[in-house]
């Protein structure tokens, strides 16, 4: 855990299926302890990269370093302080909360250290990502909510010192959506490198205090929400009324803008100046990137795939609490 | 070391709970019912003139058929059930889980191929004559036998499991068993088969099962039936022990190959059939 290294590092990642390139130079460094979401449109390659990071996949070139190992290559010592939470798990339907943690746990009590308990105690962990009193409960007989909520406390078992969600909230209510943002948010006391995906850019941003857009199989964007809203939201629309009449004007100084309207003569009403959102700002970015492809910003969240192999992953998500057993 | 072998016991421990809490326990156990109703009424009909009954004849077929279907399409159907739902995935997340996995798995199917087994030689021992072992040394060796059976058996299902893709895969696999069962005289006797097709059998397990459970099990005077009219016991150890090595050389490679391709996409797309195509 002391180690300088950070928690990860990726150099020029390329991955290409036959002549599909789907990640093309993805350049990334995320220190300890950073709450990051990779956010990008469908078919961006979130899953792709986040399956290279866990050690699924074998980039077609580039390097990449997790905890200062390879995950490809690396072995099970690494694996036990790695966690992973997969979209659309619907095993062990017939085991019961209680014994699928306590016999998942069994794997980690070796790497259990004088400082550090492993695996989490199973009782404690239950109630900690909000399934009190559901010890007992068949697996499929979970709501979606709880199943990745359960997802979820299988990966910190191990007290991970990096955790990976892989669009953890996809096919969600609004409101199983905002308790497991809640239980995300709590979990920024565990000095655990969070590393999730999403396409919702509301999402990143309640979530993560940096936000990695992802678009064309690069990263396009990196820094806070805010930092991203100063760089991305450039443009200002101002607007109001002189003697009546409306006026509206798109401008990136706002302030040279104001100056000379108001040197000029006439009464101003109702002035109002206001900064793109950034919202609005990803989705031109997103836009402009992804050249070629027919997007249509308003229909964000659900445009036209790119190509690649994770679309299908991507695309599946859609619903995956409608799965029975 | 100790910790994945305990974890792997625990695994098979609840895996079997399930299994017999489960109403497929009783479609398991209708399968030797309905064998057993099959040997009682067959217990009189002599096999090609001999002093043999089809009932006798049709024991130790039943037995060498419950270690092939339980253990190799036992297995291999779990295995793809296990790959598309996410088991073997979850199993990869966790450090040494695989192992534990197969550690449990070896455990739970030696019981669930064993169980149906014993019903058999139960029942038949009630219902039909001269189909038990007569000796302390005759039981030994029908353990020994199945235990070298079982253990050729298990890699085998392990290898198809992960090589073959989906139920459809899965299909076939159990129509090319059957076939092999169905050329390896386990149900009649294999001479009574054209002799390039006698050939054949004896390269693959199915037949050598039969003729090791047919020695162990028939009286004596049943040997005018086989091949040679010998029962070949060593011939027997050593084709069922080189099927063992080529399955226990064969799995880890299938199993790691398979294991490498299992990731989040890949059992998203799983889904996506499932859903999509209904199997």
């Amino acid at each position: 855990m002391t180690d300088q290294q950070p928690a990860i590092r990726t150099s020029h990642l390329q991955m290409q299926y036959g002549a599909t390139r789907v990640l093309d130079d993805v350049t990334v460094t995320i220190g300890r302890g950073e709450v990051v979401a990779l956010l990008g449109p469908n078919g961006a390659g979130k899953t792709t990269t986040i399956e290279i990071l866990e050690g699924f996949r074998v980039p077609s070139a580039g390097e990449v370093s997790v905890l200062g190992e390879t995950p490809h290559t690396a072995g099970e010592h690494w694996r036990a302080r790695v966690g992973v939470v997969l979209q659309s798990w619907r095993d062990h339907g017939k085991w019961r909360v209680g014994e699928f943690l306590d016999y998942l746990g069994m794997y980690y009590a070796d790497y259990a250290t004088p400082e550090v308990e492993r695996p989490w105690p199973t009782t404690d962990l239950i109630e900690r990502v909000g399934l009190g009193g559901k010890t007992l409960r068949r697996l499929d007989r979970l709501s979606g909510g709880e199943r990745r909520r359960l997802d979820v406390a299988v990966g910190l078992l191990g007290r991970p010192e990096v955790l990976f969600l892989d669009e953890p909230t996809a096919g969600f209510d609004p409101q199983a959506r905002r308790d497991f943002h809640e239980l995300v948010r709590s979990l920024s006391d565990l000095e655990t490198t969070i590393l999730l995906t999403t396409h919702d850019l509301t999402e990143a941003e309640l979530l993560a205090s940096r936000i990695l857009v992802l678009a064309g199989g690069t990263i396009v964007a990196d820094g806070s929400p805010d930092d991203l809203r100063d760089r991305m939201s450039a443009t200002a629309s101002v607007r109001f009324r002189r003697d009546g009449r409306l006026h509206t004007e798109s401008t990136e100084d706002p302030v040279a803008y104001l100056r000379t309207v108001l040197a000029e003569p006439g009464e101003i009403e109702d002035l109002e100046v206001r900064r793109a959102s950034l919202e609005e700002a990803y989705l031109t970015l997103v836009h402009q990137v992804e050249t070629g492809a027919e997007t249509d910003p308003a229909r964000f969240g659900i445009l036209p795939d790119g190509p690649g192999p994770d679309d299908e992953a991507d695309d599946s998500t859609e619903s995956p609490e409608r799965e029975g057993a | 070391m100790t910790t994945v072998v305990r974890a792997g016991l625990r695994r098979a421990k609840i895996e079997l709970r399930l299994q017999i809490m489960s109403p497929m326990v009783l479609v398991a156990l209708l399968g030797p019912a309905i064998m057993l109703g099959i040997l009682w009424w067959l217990r009189d009909s002599p096999v090609m003139d001999s002093a043999l009954s089809v009932g006798q004849f049709l024991v130790p077929a039943y037995l060498a058929f419950g270690i092939i279907s339980g253990g190799v399409l036992g297995v291999s159907g779990e295995i793809t059930t296990e790959r598309d739902d996410g088991t073997l995935l979850r199993a990869k997340t966790v450090p040494h889980a695989m192992t534990g996995h197969l550690i449990a798995k070896f455990f739970a199917s030696i019981v669930t191929t064993l169980l149906p087994m014993a019903v058999i030689i139960i029942g038949a021992a009630f219902l039909v004559e001269g189909v038990t072992p007569t000796t302390a040394w005759g039981w030994i060796r029908l353990l020994l036998l199945s235990i070298l059976t079982i253990a050729a058996m298990l890699p085998l299902g392990a290898v198809l499991g992960s090589v073959f893709k989906g139920p459809i895969a899965l299909l076939w696999t159990t129509m090319v068993i059957y076939g092999l069962c169905a050329v390896s005289g386990l149900f009649y006797p294999v001479t009574a088969l054209p002799g390039w097709l006698q050939a054949i059998a004896q390269i693959f397990p199915v037949y050598w099962l039969g003729l090791g459970f047919r020695s162990v099990i028939l009286p004596a005077e049943a040997v005018a039936l086989e091949i040679g009219e010998s029962w070949r016991t060593w011939e027997t150890f050593g084709m069922l022990g080189i099927w063992v090595v080529i399955g226990l050389v064969l799995a880890p490679i299938a199993l790691r190959r398979m294991s490498r391709r299992q990731s989040g996409s890949a059992l998203a797309s799983a889904r996506e059939r499932v859903l999509t195509r209904g199997y």
